[in-house]
């Protein structure tokens, strides 16, 4: 059975990439993406905030340093340096987990999954199913109050050894888990 | 304290009824009686290590006898330190040996180990990818073997059994192999009625690489090496603690070049020329050495034969290893040169696995050949070369441009800070300082522009093939079949100009095709997911009963 299956896939005449019935599945503009849960947003919000936290104190204690050395070098007037540390945390948490969550996206086909994401640096990831070694369902602490989970795929390329996929709900998650893996078991018997 | 946890075992370390009969030569039968058991490695070890520690000794005791005067009490006091350090090595070396016990079980291979903490590790023979011979001077002098069990984990989490006999080594990688095969087969008995590699086991093992002593030393004339130069520099500047030298010290060379200078001043033009005429060709000399030796004695009796087992590589003069790698374990190919050796049409062929070899992750097959010698090589391996009437394509114009002028841009920055720099401080260099990473960075350009008609990347039957390098072409080989995922990234520009990078997910290496236009990176995809869902990964194992027909 092996050598039947070569055979076809060494066929040297096929010259343009023939729409087959297992590339329509998985649509190749942004157009059939699946968008992540709404809750990833909440949840990048939350930890993006976390890592602004040290920032915003950090530059309250710069500040309230440079103030109190007096006259000699600190030439900004007290709060821009306040200013703009907040304005960038701000700007980082309102406007940057909407962005991300626009920019995932993800496609389950017949026989592989399809992840998109990067804002400037986008990437688009095809894993088949048939090359899948593990598959993980994680949650943090903050996925796990908002009822979302991460699904990994693992492969053994060196190259994208694991492929996250989060914000999905946790019943999706386990339910892909699932599907992903009888499809695992059905493509290799 | 390591005495006392020596004498008493507080952990179970299977201190069988075999106490004392620590047999160096086993009987032939021994090993299958003995199977299942733990056992110690070859005692001769406690040796090696008591000669290791003692070649580690010498400096702290040459260290030792300077500092305390070597006319006077420094000489004994030398001594004693080597003494110490030795002893200490050859307890420790005992103490571990003690403590090390393997077990060769039905399904697995278990290490026992550790002095106060002990750790137990099994790897399941269907897991060992292969099973490597290496020996070192020392051991090799006392006929120790030390056995590398690769399973694809890298590196230091592979397992090794550091010595055993020879007999005992090569004996231990066959029923390795043997049980592996034996697991294996089980696992597809069903599946898999003939067993094509039974029949093959018989057959004799043929040659298909070797390198005589002349090739060697061609080989050798190419790798011209300063790096003893380097080795001597960091040696000068160990020395410095011992003796009354500043290497560092500018005072130091500047006396040098004064006190010498006197009589080379004194010579005429001519003798000058010489003198420097002859220091340049002692410089050619002494890198021509270094590189003869270091090929010499990595590369003696280099031997890659086609095994019923798989591809078994042999080499080295002082440190001799001998791997085996199966076939079906082979991801891709490398065939990489050097600029000049390039010229003479020299080439080197790496096998992309996920085993180690010798810290990189892909072996050498052939490190010194011609392409028409590689071709059997590449043919057994299951690959092709691409032939004359591939169709090649090419990144696109935008990502040439884009690149040569990001790179650049680095030079003019570099340009802008070192001018700003020297303005300032020292502005007779200006024009030199500026000039510099400017002409660095259109030699840059130049290249950039030059190499982009030599990246290129072709799909066949079966394979993806990518050629880049201008100067000193590289190709990458890889079976679609074999690849594991498949990512399209894009920068900025990348999205802007419509190309993209096309990302494979190889097991044990890197394969990337960049520049290439957004649609033919769909392309290609698209084609190598077709060839990669028909089989499946559990198959691919199975791929090589194909291959071996």
């Amino acid at each position: 059975m092996d050598s039947a299956s070569i055979s076809v896939s060494s066929d040297p005449v096929s010259p343009a990439p023939a729409v087959s019935a297992s590339i329509s599945t998985v649509a190749q503009g942004d157009a059939g993406l699946t968008k992540l849960d709404p809750a990833y947003k909440t949840a990048l919000r939350i930890s993006v905030t976390l890592t602004a936290i040290p920032f915003v104190v950090g530059a309250f204690v710069a500040e309230a340093a440079l103030a109190s050395a007096g006259e000699g070098g600190w030439p900004l007037p007290f709060g821009v340096l306040i200013g703009i540390v907040v304005f960038l945390a701000l700007a980082f948490i309102i406007r940057l987990p909407g962005r991300r969550w626009q920019a995932r996206g993800y496609a389950m086909g017949e026989d592989r999954l399809r992840v998109v994401r990067g804002i400037l640096w986008r990437s688009d990831t095809i894993v088949p199913f048939g090359r899948i070694q593990h598959i993980d369902v994680d949650q943090g602490p903050i996925e796990r109050a908002l009822g979302i989970a991460t699904l990994t795929l693992h492969t053994a390329g060196n190259h994208n050894a694991s492929v996250p996929l989060p914000g999905l709900r946790h019943e999706i998650a386990t339910e892909m888990r699932e599907d992903i893996r009888q499809r695992i078991k059905r493509d290799s018997l | 304290m390591s005495r006392a946890d020596a004498a008493s075992p507080r952990v179970s370390v299977p201190l069988t009824a075999r106490g004392a009969n620590e047999t160096p030569k086993p009987q032939p039968q021994s090993f299958a009686s003995r199977a299942g058991e733990p056992q110690r490695t070859a005692p001769l070890s406690v040796i090696v290590g008591t000669l290791s520690s003692l070649q580690s000794a010498l400096v702290p005791a040459a260290a030792a006898a300077f500092g305390t005067g070597i006319a006077g009490p420094g000489i004994l006091i030398g001594l004693l330190v080597g003494v110490v350090i030795a002893g200490l090595g050859t307890v420790f070396s005992y103490i571990r040996w003690k403590r090390l016990t393997y077990t060769i079980g039905v399904q697995d291979i278990r290490v026992e180990s550790g002095v106060l903490s002990r750790s137990a590790r099994s790897v399941p023979y269907e897991r060992i990818q292969d099973v490597s011979l290496e020996q070192k001077l020392l051991p090799r002098l006392l006929g120790l073997v030390a056995v590398k069990f690769e399973t694809g984990a890298g590196g230091a989490d592979d397992l090794s059994l550091t010595y055993l006999s020879e007999t005992e080594g090569e004996r231990l990688r066959e029923l390795v192999r043997e049980r592996r095969d034996d697991a294996e087969s089980n696992a597809r008995a069903d599946a898999e009625a003939s067993e094509p590699e039974r029949s093959a086991e018989v057959e004799a093992s043929e040659n298909l690489f070797s390198m005589g002593p002349s090739r060697l030393f061609t080989y050798g004339v190419f790798e011209f090496s300063l790096a003893v130069f380097a080795v001597a520099a960091g040696l000068l500047q160990y020395l410095d603690s011992f003796f009354d030298i500043e290497v560092w010290d500018v005072d130091f060379w500047r006396d040098l070049a004064e006190e010498q200078g006197g009589w080379i001043f004194d010579l005429s033009a001519y003798g000058q020329a010489l003198g420097a005429f002859a220091g340049l060709f002692l410089v050619v000399l002494i890198g021509s050495a270094t590189g003869m030796f270091r090929t010499f004695s990595r590369e003696w009796g280099f031997r890659l034969e086609r095994t019923p087992r798989g591809f078994r590589r042999r080499r080295g003069l002082f440190t001799r290893t001998d791997v085996v790698m199966p076939v079906h374990r082979v991801q891709g190919l490398t065939i990489a040169t050097r600029f000049i050796r390039y010229r003479f049409g020299w080439h080197s062929l790496r096998f992309v696995s996920l085993a180690q070899d010798a810290g990189s992750s892909s072996h050498v097959v052939a490190p010194f050949a011609k392409l028409t010698e590689l071709d059997p090589i590449v043919a057994a391996a299951g690959f092709q070369r691409p032939n004359d009437n591939a169709e090649w394509h090419r990144a696109t114009i935008a990502y040439r441009n884009v690149s040569i002028l990001w790179d650049v841009s680095f030079f003019l920055l570099g340009a802008l800070i070192a001018g700003i720099a020297t303005a300032v401080y020292a502005p007779e260099w200006m024009g030199l300082a500026v000039a510099i990473p400017l002409a660095l960075g259109a030699a840059n350009a130049v290249v950039g522009f030059l190499s982009w008609r030599f990246k290129r990347h072709a799909l066949d039957a079966n394979q993806i093939v990518a050629v880049a390098g201008f100067l000193a072409p590289a190709m990458q080989v890889a079976t679609r079949v074999k690849l594991h995922s498949v990512e399209i990234a894009q920068g900025p520009f990348a999205r802007v100009f419509g190309y993209a990078t096309l990302h494979l997910g190889m097991a044990g290496g890197e394969f990337a095709i960049p520049g290439i236009p957004a649609e033919r990176a769909q392309e290609v995809r698209a084609r190598i997911l077709d060839t990669i869902a028909e089989t499946d990964f559990s198959q691919l194992e199975s791929q090589r009963l194909v291959q071996a027909a």
